[in-house]
């Protein structure tokens, strides 16, 4: 059985019933605890988007509120990282990623109140960790700028997570375990060991020097890869057959997928350095396995668009569908350009330069967040047992979440390139280079203008499903209004 | 897959192996990486910081710096690092050995900083820049770092400190503007960045 768990059961009308009953059951028990990881995720991304627009603006504005420290570019770049990675992706991805073990564990889900503690516990973290860079105690060391005291209670909280994941895994009913699992599992294993691991060795027994560098930016990299990545191709590897009400294509490409990506994906941190103080072998050794990540990308979109063809008319109509399958596809994209990046030609190029900020982007947005939002959009009303209240507001959420970021990856990408040839050029002045990046920077702050947009819209949306505002629907909350669903 | 062993086993040899490879194999091949003491000159290179300077690099922490400013210089055969004149010789893994957090960088919205204390030795420079870095650098989208100066009135004699300020910057009469010791830190750890010193794994010539 390669399909999360057949929505029109083969045994018959009554063997569906229960089942249906079963997932009610299941869903209920989720509410408390994934509410709160997914409202306070939501709170997260406004105060993200406010640094994000901050930063941008001071880019191209340099007097723009510069007369408190606070506030200062050095500081409120580190935070908007922060608020983003930590306060709304981490913690989106706990809230999708407990939901999807208590429907693929086929139990309703047990011991809510570590959940509940962990989440309390996350987001203090996350706040205190936020205002200590704003007021300057930043660890000035890239994706773990928070000073001890905040990454030591995320990673209690983390503790607590774990525990609680591998509970309900052995309370699981028996079975298959789909492969959205072993994403989870992965992810929930590999985060708390690589930020316990580095934190020690970078903050509170810091190792010398250069090396410093090497085990940040493996850092760095894993979190993509061994953190967000997995947690948001669990969801799509459960979202797309789940609303297309079929199988996965294949079972052996997915299982390809999985372990050529544990396999490959640790190994990308030194394309980072290139160049730089650090062993000649490790660059080489992170750019081939930089362009081994090929076969888990290209696994992984075999098997999404073997299973979506003949169904893609449905990214008409479905929210959580077009979300989550422009998140897949740019998965895609941004993985492949990822492994061009890491060639010593191009890198020499795009490094140092906003060419890599728009890859960032790429990922973190174009494919994780629009993932996340996919899932959130299939996910709430069946905690709240409320339908969206308002298409349009989807509607407005995709269209300027979609348009803003291609608009910022265009810009940082063109832009990158333009400031990566020129400084490639020793006769070109640096402050010529400068001013040729700047009309790109106004672009990505009307992007980022696009962006913030679309999250007000999203989170008043939000608002209005818990207060359960508007009339009560029978069926889902879609984009159109033909009901062609399985 | 149904077994949560094979699943478990798999996860951790893999990764595992990565940390293996990309962090404890490093750390033993150079992380006790040691000091050079010159034969020619007796110097111990890379020169032990001030304490002051010490004090600085927590301030370029504190302000974020890293995020436009790179420390390293790349080779010949990997950009214009040194043909832009950003140094003299690629930097090595012995230049960083006393540095806590690391400055590397991946971002170069402003310029690297390898050697800006060889580049640009004026104090005053350094101060009037960060004070206001449009002043001595037209075109700059470094912001202003006013807040680690103060503004007073001048209370008989003028400071000796006293930054020489013209035009738009210039306090109003009878007040003058003054470093904070964090200021002077920051510009005297600016004033130490100079890797053009030769080491047997990268000499100057």
């Amino acid at each position: 059985m390669t399909s999360p768990s057949s929505s029109s059961s083969p045994k018959g009308p009554k063997a569906a019933l229960a089942d249906a009953l079963d997932r009610a059951a299941i869903d209920a028990s989720c509410r408390l605890p994934v509410l709160l990881f997914f409202g306070s995720a939501i709170a997260w991304l406004l105060v993200g988007s406010v640094f994000a627009l901050l930063a941008a603006i001071k880019l191209t504005t340099p007097e723009f509120l510069a007369d408190h420290a606070w506030l200062t570019f050095g500081r409120v770049r580190p935070a908007h990282l922060n608020a983003v990675a930590y306060g709304w992706s981490s913690t989106a991805a706990i809230g999708v990623a407990i939901w999807l073990m208590a429907r693929l564990c086929r139990v309703p889900l047990r011991h809510a109140r570590i959940l509940v503690a962990a989440a309390v516990l996350w987001n203090l973290g996350v706040a205190i960790g936020v205002t200590a860079i704003l007021a300057g105690a930043s660890n000035a060391i890239e994706w773990l700028e928070f000073p001890t005291y905040a990454a030591f209670i995320l990673f209690v909280s983390y503790a607590f997570i774990a525990v609680w994941a591998v509970l309900m895994f052995r309370e699981r009913r028996p079975g298959h375990v789909y492969v959205s699992q072993w994403y989870i599992f992965g992810a929930f294993f590999w985060f708390p060991w690589l930020y316990s691991v580095v934190n020690s060795m970078l903050v509170f027994w810091p190792v010398q020097g250069s090396v410093q560098a090497i085990i940040n930016w493996w850092f760095g990299h894993n979190v993509l890869g061994l953190w967000f990545t997995p947690i948001a191709l669990a969801s799509t590897y459960y979202m797309i057959p789940k609303i297309l009400g079929k199988p996965i294509h294949s079972y052996y490409l997915s299982i390809l997928g999985f372990w050529s990506l544990a396999l490959f994906y640790s190994w990308n941190g030194g394309h980072h350095l290139l160049g730089g103080p650090i062993p000649a072998w490790l660059q080489s050794a992170s750019i081939v396995a930089s362009v081994m990540m090929l076969i888990p990308v290209i696994t992984t979109a075999i098997n999404f668009h073997m299973t979506m063809r003949g169904s893609f008319a449905l990214l008409r109509t479905s929210p959580a569908l077009r979300f989550t399958v422009f998140g897949a596809m740019c998965y895609t994209v941004v993985s492949a350009q990822g492994s061009s990046m890491a060639l010593r030609s191009l890198n020499k190029l795009t490094h140092f330069t906003h060419y890599t900020i728009g890859h960032a982007h790429l990922g973190m947005y174009a494919f994780f967040t629009m993932t996340m939002f996919g899932a959130m959009y299939y996910i709430t009303p069946r905690l709240v047992r409320w339908e969206w209240p308002s298409a349009f507001l989807i509607k407005a959420h995709f269209w300027l979440a979609s348009t803003g970021i291609l608009l910022m990856v265009v810009s940082l990408t063109l832009g990158g390139l333009i400031q990566g040839i020129e400084l490639e050029n020793p006769k070109v002045p640096f402050l010529t280079i400068v001013a040729h990046t700047i009309p790109w920077l106004h672009a990505r702050s009307w992007s980022g203008a696009l962006l913030t947009t679309g999250h007000l819209a999203f989170a008043l949306s939000f608002v209005l499903i818990l207060l359960r505002t508007g009339k009560q629907r029978e069926g889902p909350t879609l984009f159109t209004k033909e009901r062609s669903f399985p | 897959m149904n077994r949560g062993l094979t699943l478990f086993v798999g996860i951790l040899a893999t990764f595992t192996l990565a940390w293996a490879g990309l962090v404890l194999i490093p750390y033993l091949q150079f992380g006790r990486v040691t000091d050079y003491v010159s034969e020619e000159t007796g110097q111990t290179l890379p020169p032990p910081m001030s304490g002051l300077a010490q004090r600085g690099h927590e301030v370029y922490a504190a302000e974020g710096c890293v995020y436009c400013h790179s420390q390293q210089v790349r080779g010949e055969s990997q950009g214009s690092d040194l043909a832009r004149g950003w140094g003299v010789r690629r930097t090595v893994a012995r230049d960083y050995i006393g540095e806590r957090p690391h400055f590397l960088g991946t971002m170069r919205t402003g310029p690297d900083l390898s050697n800006i204390g060889r580049r640009q030795s004026s104090v005053e420079w350094h101060h009037k820049h960060l004070y206001r870095p449009q002043s001595v650098s037209p075109g700059s989208v470094m912001p202003p770092f006013r807040f680690l100066y103060s503004l007073r009135k001048i209370v008989g004699e003028p400071s000796a400190d006293a930054l020489k300020l013209d035009g738009l910057d210039a306090p109003p009469p009878g007040w003058e503007v003054v470093p904070t010791p964090d200021a002077k830190a920051l510009v005297a750890y600016l004033l130490s960045l100079d890797r053009s010193y030769p080491l047997p794994e990268a000499p100057t010539e």
